[in-house]
């Protein structure tokens, strides 16, 4: 951990193929506290799927790549931005709360 | 019952206010974030950790703020400082019937250092305008952090505060004092020490709180309810009582106490003959001990 | 500045302010007028009985003399950090001096507050930063906590945040900055008594600060996010 470099990670995903799930209000889950994260789900116009991730937990980027992709392979769609606050959630946190997410957005649907 | 220290500021507005009624000003969506917590290789949260805006109590409409006691402990930094004095700026524009304030805060958030102070005192400002404009402000206190620093001046601003005995209301925090003066000055890991100093029961007692209930989101709406109509502008009377009761206070409790507890002493001092029973007793049954 | 030599300068030899331990207090002439002075000195910790000496002062003035003016002079290192203010309830206590303060404030008093050595968030947060304004004199250092406590609490390194109080004005305790940042409305140089006697004229009654902040560039966000609040839909 000592040569890990100050300053936050930044990691970027896009997803161009996927369902579209149209329009819904925001939803926001999760804290940006030790050990978690939170994730805003907002509709895009934009005909993929953006995830984009801010980490205190620099050099964790394959895990990030596997998680996302596995959440899309569950939750294929497109039209979505995922942006994420991170402070070290372990992987099965990060995917608990884009469960929780995406189950508000089902939750909320008109 | 539900406990509110358990829940997320959130969560503590969506079951606290009217169901549905809550419109957020400067949602997550918006992000307006900290410009200064990147440098320090801190995230950010997308309200900076607290939640403002409006919505009706019992059908009463309200301004409403809820800090998130699990971001940066609830620190007030520059936008979360200006989002809290933005709403009570707000408050004295539009006068709603009330302010309440759902408070979990160790302070100045530290990260922000000179721009959270500003803030913490800009927000201190705003809020005697809006008391002095007659809207009550209401300040409910009982998150795991509590309320401290200069929130814990902030809600002595107010007025009206609600406690659970879970909540603390202080300034410095037991490890502060421990770090300073030692483990004899304050044993910040003897719980008990530090819920008789700076815990709702001990708050209500004195008079430092105005209601006390249990930890549950019921009963904080329901306290909160009840102090709508609690507007409570101070006059020069108000503060010459308050001057009275404080220095009071400050020789009631002898400066020689040989080993006995402090606070065990202060509350006999203040009438309480029970007061070794106090820790162990219900929330009703400690509001019914209080004499004013 | 030691005090003495501080009042010295704004109010001349015979000034009749006295010290009793860490608590100022005097009824002084400025520019044929009277002016309650009162504050601490010798980095004085906050505790209650300071916090109630102080309030005690602001409501005579209140109660005695109305319209006089009041300063509040600055030495301190914080609040007393000690388990039985807090037993006592010394946010309490602060809270009732910056409230009397308040009062003063809309009953007509100026209320002029001046850092002339150091400040540190407790102990000048309902003084000096709930005045009219606050003014500093150059060397003076404002600061929110020691850095070693803030490394503690924060778990940042010291060294970065020692190199951070140099560099960045978020955390550098020098005055100045809180000039830049709004917190402080100028800095008294040179003749003091010019600054006192236009600090009493033309200090104004609202609270300016993020305004100044924004302009000056030392907090660019603060004004943008009140206004923004005050626009919401």
């Amino acid at each position: 951990m000592s040569d890990v470099p100050a300053g936050l990670e930044t990691l970027e995903f896009f997803f161009p193929d996927g369902c579209a799930i149209g329009a819904f209000p925001p939803v926001l889950v999760g804290v940006v506290g030790s050990g978690n994260l939170e994730v805003l789900l907002e509709a895009i116009d934009d005909k993929g799927c953006a995830v984009r991730i801010e980490t205190s937990a620099r050099g964790f980027g394959p895990i990030w790549q596997a998680v996302i992709q596995d959440f899309h392979a569950r939750h294929p769609m497109v039209g979505v931005r995922v942006s994420i606050n991170d402070m070290g959630a372990t992987p099965a946190v990060v995917s608990l709360r884009l469960d929780q997410a995406m189950a508000e957005i089902s939750g909320g649907a008109a | 019952m539900i406990s509110y220290a358990e829940c997320s500021a959130r969560e503590r507005l969506a079951l606290l206010l009217d169901p549905g009624s809550f419109h957020e000003w400067l949602p997550p969506i918006e992000r307006i974030t900290s410009p200064h917590l990147a440098q320090l290789g801190v995230p950010s949260a997308f309200d900076d950790g607290v939640a403002i805006g409006r919505a009706t109590l019992d059908g009463h409409s309200v301004f409403v703020a809820a800090q998130e006691g699990a971001f940066m402990g609830g620190g007030v930094g520059e936008v979360h400082g200006a989002k809290l004095t933005g709403l009570l700026q707000r408050a004295l524009r539009d006068r709603p019937a009330a302010v309440l304030l759902l408070a979990e805060s160790g302070g100045v958030r530290l990260h922000e250092a000179n721009a959270g102070l500003i803030a913490v005192s800009e927000v201190m400002r705003a809020l005697l305008d809006v008391r002095a404009a007659g809207v009550p402000v209401i300040v409910l206190i009982g998150g795991a952090n509590g309320c401290f620093g200069g929130m814990g001046i902030v809600a002595r601003c107010a007025d009206h505060i609600v406690m659970s005995d879970v909540g603390r209301l202080a300034m410095s925090g037991p490890e502060v004092i421990e770090a300073s003066h030692g483990v004899d000055e304050f044993d910040s890991r003897d719980r008990a020490l530090v819920w008789r100093t700076t815990g709702g029961k001990h708050r209500w007692i004195t008079g430092d709180c105005d209601a006390l209930v249990e930890d549950d989101v019921t009963a904080f709406r329901e306290a909160a309810i009840a102090a709508i109509g609690a507007a409570n502008p101070l006059t020069l009377e108000a503060l010459e009582d308050e001057h009275v009761l404080l220095t009071g206070r400050l020789f009631a409790l002898p400066a020689d106490h040989a080993d006995q507890d402090e606070a065990l002493l202060l509350w006999r001092a203040i009438g309480v003959a029970v007061a070794e029973h106090v820790p162990a007793m219900s929330v009703e049954a400690v509001r019914a001990l209080r004499i004013l | 500045m030691q005090w003495r030599s501080l009042v010295l300068q704004l109010f001349g030899p015979y000034h009749g302010m006295r010290a009793e331990d860490d608590f100022l207090q005097g009824e002084v002439m400025f520019d044929g007028a009277p002016l309650t002075v009162v504050g601490t000195t010798n980095h004085a910790p906050i505790g209650v009985r300071l916090a109630l000496a102080q309030a005690r002062v602001v409501l005579d003035t209140i109660a005695k003399h109305p319209g006089r003016p009041l300063l509040l002079l600055i030495d301190t290192q914080g609040q007393q950090l000690r388990r039985r203010d807090e037993l006592l309830g010394i946010n309490r206590a602060m809270a009732h001096l910056g409230t009397t303060i308040d009062l003063a404030r809309r009953r007509g008093h100026r209320v002029i507050g001046l850092v002339y050595d150091q400040a540190l968030s407790g102990g000048f947060i309902t003084s000096g930063l709930i005045a009219d304004a606050c003014y500093a004199l150059p060397e003076a250092e404002i600061r929110v906590m020691r850095i070693p406590a803030m490394a503690r609490v924060t778990k940042l390194p010291e060294a970065m945040l020692t190199a951070l109080s140099q560099s960045n004005p978020v955390f550098a305790p020098g005055v100045q900055n809180y000039v830049a940042m709004g917190g402080v409305r100028a800095l008294w140089q040179g003749d003091l008594q010019a600054a006192l006697r236009d600090a009493l004229a033309h200090t104004p009654t609202e609270d300016l600060r993020a305004r100044d902040g924004a302009e000056r560039g030392g907090r660019r966000l603060a004004a943008t996010v009140m206004q923004c609040v005050l626009d919401a839909a």
